[in-house]
């Protein structure tokens, strides 16, 4: 840990923030929009890497967590009208028990049974939306009264300031003791079951910090939105999207994944001069990335500088 | 008489699902690859399909082959530009390959559909059906179309049935499930046999595709719960075992008509989820599966 501060990935990470934090300063609203938007979802990405990169553990329905946290948050306001923050926090726990109730049966089956049980929860979770369109809005979506703020500013820097602490938290918790557990008992749990460590209970431990952040980052993003919609926090689409960005910036990287998220909606911004072939052109662009440069670009820059 | 209707329709919704299905386990037993591009590729065989005989104006016949063919190469180039580079890679840890196959087709399909889209709209589009008219069975109106569905599922899953169990190429394919080392050992060159496990693939998928275009129309947005229907039956009888997903089909089928008839349409879905929820708790190796 204490070599991360004299590493190059440390200062470039440092120079990044400080320079994406006087942003507002000289560019137009329209790309702080994009980028808040893009910084939530590089959260939504750490936070499955470090369950896919770290516990070995792959998470199809990442939007199941983002979901839940999202319309918790959502109808809390909605319905009952309290305050931002306060729904912003109860959706991020209602995340937390969704993932552990989750998690717990889930964490008994292995590989791709695993994957399986959460895609499955994600297709759940869209069904009750739809069925229950009197309190979530149904398929147009559910509309939320209260906004974090209306200054783009203020929601970009909130957004970058969101993101930065969500990367050192995960980031730190990826290099502790624990992160070493967590790579081991990913890598082989027999193993590490053996040299005492209890797998299950660090397992479940990074589902429930993955789901904390997940749902935190589904919930401010309503806020900013001012909207809830399946489309937009829950579909499977949003969830492979969240794979894909996590996989393009290297996994097992953590900050890899946020530079994934980030290029991946701006790439799409970039290409929608192009009409309804933008989708194609990122899609074969991450195609490549992940059969020729499997580890993605955080993976490829630093093997290049442990190789030099 | 609504008995007989939701017997007549859900055996017909129930075969084209298990046919649409069989190829998708087929490929997961065979060589372990969950193939993420199926509902681009069968929603491909159908718009080729359409656009033979709506914009060239073959007749009904050829473009239903054309379709099944376009579905034949789009498989075996799936195969060679992404399956076989991702399970070749050296740089690909082999515990992650199975992402890396499931992210890889994912995209891929993404890409087909995109394609789809970008050429020939997103507009739902009906392939002209075979045989047209409708037939009384047991006091039920029933389209002979619906019957010719059946009819051809049927078939084709009984032709899969006796090429694996009855002829040498279905039998290597049968051990390469088994014991991909062991055939190997015996000189037989793995990669041949995945050429025409994706070959037998591409032709079930297409004929599904076709016949799902002919019954009920696709666009390009019906890939998603194409992939995921087939997903999920798979998942329920069990991954990797055809027979298993051939009852998971008529499971799920079923539950379908019977909830689309008896409660209401917009509650298709729900019951086969719920049991899926059920059947990964209690049993997650699936009905039929091998853990």
């Amino acid at each position: 840990m204490a070599n991360f501060f004299k590493s190059r990935l440390f200062f470039i990470s440092l120079i990044i923030v400080i320079i994406a934090s006087t942003l507002p300063l000289y560019v137009s609203g329209y790309i702080l929009g994009l980028l808040t938007v893009a910084y939530y979802f590089g959260v939504f990405a750490m936070a499955w890497d470090l369950l896919f990169g770290f516990a070995g553990e792959v998470n199809f329905g990442p939007t199941f967590l983002i979901g839940v946290g999202a319309y918790t948050a959502g109808i809390l306001n909605n319905q009952y009208g309290w305050s931002v923050y306060l729904c912003i926090v109860l959706g991020a726990l209602a995340s937390v028990i969704a993932g552990f109730v989750l998690a717990l049966p889930a964490l008994r089956v292995r590989g791709p049974y695993f994957g399986l049980t959460t895609l499955v929860a994600v297709l759940m979770l869209q069904n009750f939306i739809v069925v229950f369109a009197d309190l979530t809005g149904g398929e147009i979506g559910l509309t939320i009264p209260d906004v974090i703020s209306i200054d783009a500013g203020v929601n970009y820097w909130i957004a970058l300031g969101f993101m930065t602490i969500s990367a050192i938290i995960l980031y730190g918790l990826s290099q502790s003791p624990i992160g070493l557990v967590l790579q081991a008992s990913g890598q082989d749990p027999v193993q590490a079951g053996a040299l005492g460590f209890n797998i299950v209970k660090h397992k479940l431990a990074a589902f429930i910090v993955s789901a904390f952040f997940s749902g935190l980052s589904g919930a401010l993003l309503v806020f900013y939105f001012g909207t809830a919609s399946v489309g937009t926090v829950v579909d499977v689409a949003v969830g492979v999207n969240v794979i894909v960005a996590a996989v393009l910036g290297g996994r097992r990287t953590v900050l890899g994944a946020a530079l994934g998220a980030i290029f991946l909606i701006v790439a799409g911004e970039f290409l929608r001069p192009t009409g309804e072939l933008a989708t194609f052109i990122v899609s074969a662009v991450a195609l490549l990335v992940v059969l020729f440069f499997p580890g993605g670009f955080l993976g490829a820059a630093l093997s290049r500088e442990a190789r030099s | 008489m609504l008995a007989f209707q939701i017997l007549i329709d859900g055996f017909a919704i129930s075969a084209l699902y298990a046919l649409g299905a069989t190829g998708f386990t087929l490929i997961f037993g065979v060589s372990g690859v969950l193939n993420l591009s199926h509902g681009a590729i069968m929603v491909l065989a159908a718009v080729a399909a359409w656009a033979a005989a709506s914009v060239f104006h073959v007749n009904t016949y050829a473009g239903a082959l054309i379709g099944v063919g376009v579905a034949l190469i789009a498989a075996i180039v799936t195969y060679f530009a992404v399956v076989q580079p991702i399970q070749k890679s050296t740089r690909i840890p082999n515990e992650e390959k199975e992402i890396f196959v499931l992210t890889g087709t994912l995209l891929w399909g993404i890409m087909i559909q995109e394609l789809i889209a970008y050429f020939f709209t997103n507009n739902a589009k009906t392939v002209l059906p075979i045989v047209e008219g409708v037939v009384a069975i047991l006091g039920v109106r029933t389209p002979r179309n619906e019957i010719f569905t059946a009819v051809v599922c049927c078939l084709v899953i009984g032709l899969l049935w006796l090429l694996v169990n009855r002829t040498r190429t279905g039998k290597a394919v049968l051990a390469a499930s088994m014991n991909p080392r062991g055939v190997t050992l015996l000189g037989l060159e793995l990669t041949n046999i995945y050429v025409v496990v994706w070959a037998i693939y591409g032709i079930l998928a297409g004929i599904a595709g076709v016949l799902l275009g002919m019954f009920l129309g696709v666009s390009s947005y019906s890939v998603g719960p194409l992939t995921a229907s087939a997903f999920s039956i798979v998942v329920l009888g069990g991954l990797g075992s055809v027979s298993g997903s051939l009852i998971a089909a008529f499971v799920v089928g079923y539950l379908e008509t019977f909830t689309a008839y008896l409660i209401s349409p917009a509650y298709r879905t729900i019951p086969a989820l719920l049991l899926l929820v059920i059947v990964m708790y209690i049993r997650p190796q699936g009905l039929l599966g091998r853990r």
